[in-house]
C-alpha cells in the first residue's frame, strides 16, 4: 500500500505561550518553539505500521519554506521512506483551498493508495483532507482514530463522534482520512535517527514543476484572509490569586470547602 | 443577499441544540434573514425534526431517502450539491459531522469555507468577517471571507445563544425528487458505544481533572492523592487520553463525558472549547496552569498561576491537615 501524508510544522501550543506582536497582525514569532503538527505526527506513525503490516512505502510531503525541511527530516528519522517539499513564492497566502490545490497536484504526479492529514492544525480549521479528497474525487472520513486493512481495495475504519462512541464504516481505496489524535503511540524519535537522515536528499517541487496554475494559489487565489490577530475577552475571566504558593493553597481549600466539595 | 441555509443535525427525531443556534448565526449575518433549513433523512424521524423546525424556521427543505437513514457525509454532500442554489451562505455545526462534510461541500459547491466560527461582525459588500480562534485559543482572529461565490460556514456548537422569538409556522418544502439515486465510497457499519470504564466521574461533585501539565503517567498519582483527600474522582482532558495515562472514560469533553460537578479543579489544562464543552452545569471552576496565556483563565472563577506538580501536593497536604482538626 503506497500511502502519503500531508504534513505541517507548527508553532507548538503546548510549549510556547502564544502573545502578539506590536502591530497585531501577527503573532510574535521569534523565539517560538515549532514541532510537526500533533495529530500529522500520530498520521505518520499509523501510516509506517499500516505499511509494516501491508507492505509499500510511506511518503510524507509538506508546503512551505526551508525551515519546514527540519519535520520531514524528523518523520523519515521516525520511518518515513520519502520526503517532499512543495515550495514557490506563488503559494504564499494561500487559504486552505490553495493548499488542497497544491496537494492535488503532488497526489496526482504520483500513485497513492491511502492519503492521511492529521485532523486539524494549529489554525484549527479542520479543512484541507475534506478539500483534497473532494478534488480527487476520493472517499474522505474526517476524526479518524481506528484503521484495519481489509484487502486491497477497501479499509474498516472508526470515526471519533460525540460522548467517546466510535462509527464504523468502510471506505473504498483510494482514500482521503484525517486522523484524530490517540490513534496509536507514535515512536520516539532520538537524534541518533535524526542525524542518520541528516544528509538524505528531500526533493523540492516547484508550482511549475507540478504544472500547477499561479492563479488558482497563493494570496490573490485566497477567499478567505485573516485581517488580524487579538486577544480575547471571552467571559468574565478569572480572578487570578497573587498571593505566595502557601497562601495560594489556603485560599484553594477555603474556596473549596464554601462551595460545598469539602463535606 | 445570498440566501442562507442552515444544516440541521438530528438524532431519534429531535434536531440537535445547535438548530437553534443556527438561526441567531444566520440573524448575525443579514438580521433581516429568512434562513432555511435543511434536513436530510428517512421516515418518521425526518418528520417529526421537521415539524419541530418550522416553529423556527420561516422555509424547511426536506429530503428523504431511506440511505439518508444514517448520515453519511458523502451522500448528504451529493444529495446537497443537487439541490442547493448557486451562491448560498451554507451554516454547518462545527462538530464531528459537520468536520465530515463542510470541506468537500465547499469544493463541490464552488464556494469559499470558514471555519468553526465563534462570532460574525457581519458583511460588507461581499466580504463576510467572522472571529474564530487559533493556537488552541489563545489567541482570537478576524477572518475576511470573499461570499461571492457562496460560502460554507462551520459554526462552533454553544457559541451563538438561541434567540428568543415567536414561533414562525415555516412552510415545508419537500426536496426528495431533485435528489435521485445516492451512492458513496464510505458506507456506515455501526455504532461502538463507549466503554463505562471503572470510576463514573459523573457522579462525582468535586472534580480533580488533569491536563498535559501532568507531564508523565507517573505523576497521576499526585491528582490521585488529592482527589482521594477530596473524595473526588481524577477526571482529564484529551492530550491525558491520547498518551494512554488515563483510560478513555475519564475523559471531559464533547468527545468524552460530560460532567456537572459543584467544583471543577483545572489542573495544567490548557482550556479547548472540545473540553469545555464537556463541563456543563456552572461548576466553580478552579485553573491552575503554569502558562498565563492559557485560555482556560478566561472562564475559570479563580486563577493560579503555578505549576501543578508542585502546587497539587502542597493543596492535598493541607486538606489533609482540615480533615484531621475537623
Amino acid at each position: 500500500m503506497e500511502i502519503l501524508v500531508c504534513a505541517k510544522r507548527v508553532p507548538d501550543t503546548s510549549e510556547n505561550e502564544i502573545e502578539l506582536n506590536g502591530a497585531g497582525n501577527d503573532i510574535e514569532r521569534d523565539d517560538l518553539v515549532y514541532s510537526i503538527n500533533e495529530p500529522d505526527n500520530y498520521a505518520v506513525e499509523e501510516a509506517l505500521q499500516i505499511a509494516g503490516k501491508a507492505g509499500g512505502q510511506v511518503t510524507v510531503v509538506t508546503v512551505g519554506g526551508e525551515d519546514d525541511e527540519e519535520i520531514l527530516r524528523r518523520e523519515m528519522a521516525m520511518g518515513a521512506n520519502q520526503a517532499a517539499l512543495i515550495s514557490d513564492d506563488a503559494f504564499q497566502g494561500s487559504d486552505g483551498k490553495g493548499i488542497a490545490t497544491i496537494l492535488k497536484a503532488f497526489v496526482q504526479k504520483g500513485k497513492y493508495d491511502l492519503i492521511l492529514t492529521g485532523v486539524q492544525a494549529e489554525d484549527g480549521c479542520a479543512q484541507v483532507g475534506g478539500m483534497l479528497a473532494a478534488m480527487l474525487d476520493y472517499p474522505f472520513a474526517a476524526l479518524v482514530n481506528s484503521i484495519e486493512v481489509l484487502d486491497g481495495k477497501k479499509l474498516k475504519i472508526a470515526r471519533e463522534i460525540a460522548g467517546g462512541n466510535r462509527e464504523m464504516n468502510e471506505i473504498d481505496l483510494p482514500c482521503v482520512l484525517s486522523i484524530q489524535t490517540g490513534i496509536n503511540e507514535p515512536r520516539y524519535v532520538g537524534m541518533r535517527g535524526i542525524r542518520a537522515v541528516a544528509s538524505v536528499p528531500i526533493p523540492t517541487h516547484s508550482a511549475s514543476d507540478l504544472a500547477i496554475d499561479p492563479s488558482t494559489v497563493g494570496e490573490s487565489a485566497a477567499k478567505v484572509k485573516r485581517v488580524d490577530y487579538f486577544v480575547p475577552a471571552l467571559g468574565k475571566g478569572a480572578e487570578v490569586l497573587r498571593g505566595s504558593r502557601e497562601e495560594n493553597v489556603e485560599k484553594v481549600v477555603e474556596l473549596v470547602a464554601a462551595k460545598g466539595g469539602l463535606k | 443577499m445570498a440566501r442562507i441555509f442552515a444544516y440541521i443535525a438530528h438524532k431519534g427525531g429531535v434536531p440537535d441544540d445547535t438548530a437553534a443556534e443556527l438561526v441567531a448565526a444566520a440573524n448575525k449575518i443579514d438580521a433581516a434573514a429568512s434562513p432555511t433549513a435543511i434536513v436530510l433523512g428517512s421516515g418518521a424521524d425526518l418528520d417529526a425534526v421537521c415539524a419541530t423546525l418550522r416553529a423556527s424556521y420561516p422555509e424547511v427543505w426536506k429530503i428523504s431517502q431511506e440511505t439518508l437513514a444514517y448520515p453519511n457525509a458523502e451522500l448528504i454532500r451529493k444529495a446537497l450539491v443537487k439541490v442547493l442554489p448557486a451562491g448560498s451562505i451554507v451554516l454547518v455545526p462545527h462538530e464531528h459531522f459537520g468536520m465530515d462534510l463542510a470541506p468537500g461541500l465547499s469544493v463541490k459547491v464552488n464556494a469559499a469555507i470558514v471555519s468553526d466560527v465563534l462570532a460574525i461582525e457581519g458583511i460588507e459588500g461581499s466580504n463576510l468577517t467572522i472571529v474564530r480562534q487559533e493556537f488552541g485559543g489563545q489567541v482570537s482572529a478576524h477572518v475576511r471571507c470573499d461570499i461571492s461565490s457562496g460560502a460554507v460556514v462551520t459554526v462552533r456548537p454553544g457559541a451563538f445563544k438561541p434567540l428568543e422569538s415567536a414561533a414562525v409556522n415555516g412552510t415545508l418544502v419537500d426536496k426528495s425528487a431533485e435528489v435521485g439515486v445516492l451512492a458513496a465510497g464510505r458506507r456506515y457499519l455501526e455504532t461502538v458505544v463507549a466503554e463505562a470504564g471503572d470510576v463514573d466521574i459523573t457522579k462525582y461533585n468535586v472534580l480533580v481533572s488533569i491536563g498535559r501539565g501532568i507531564q508523565e503517567k507517573d505523576n497521576v498519582p499526585i491528582a490521585q492523592e488529592l482527589a482521594d483527600a477530596l473524595g473526588a474522582a481524577v477526571s482529564c482532558s484529551r492530550p491525558v487520553v491520547d498518551a494512554k495515562w488515563m483510560e478513555k472514560s475519564r475523559q471531559v469533553g464533547s468527545s468524552g463525558k460530560t460532567v456537572k460537578p459543584k467544583v471543577y479543579l483545572a489542573c495544567g489544562i490548557s482550556g479547548a472549547f472540545q473540553h469545555l464543552a464537556g463541563i456543563k452545569g456552572s461548576p466553580f471552576l478552579i485553573a491552575i496552569n503554569k502558562n498565563p496565556k492559557a485560555p482556560i483563565f478566561q472562564v475559570a472563577d479563580v486563577g493560579i498561576v503555578d505549576d501543578i506538580l508542585e502546587f497539587l501536593p502542597e493543596l492535598t497536604n493541607k486538606v489533609r491537615e482540615m480533615r484531621r482538626v475537623a
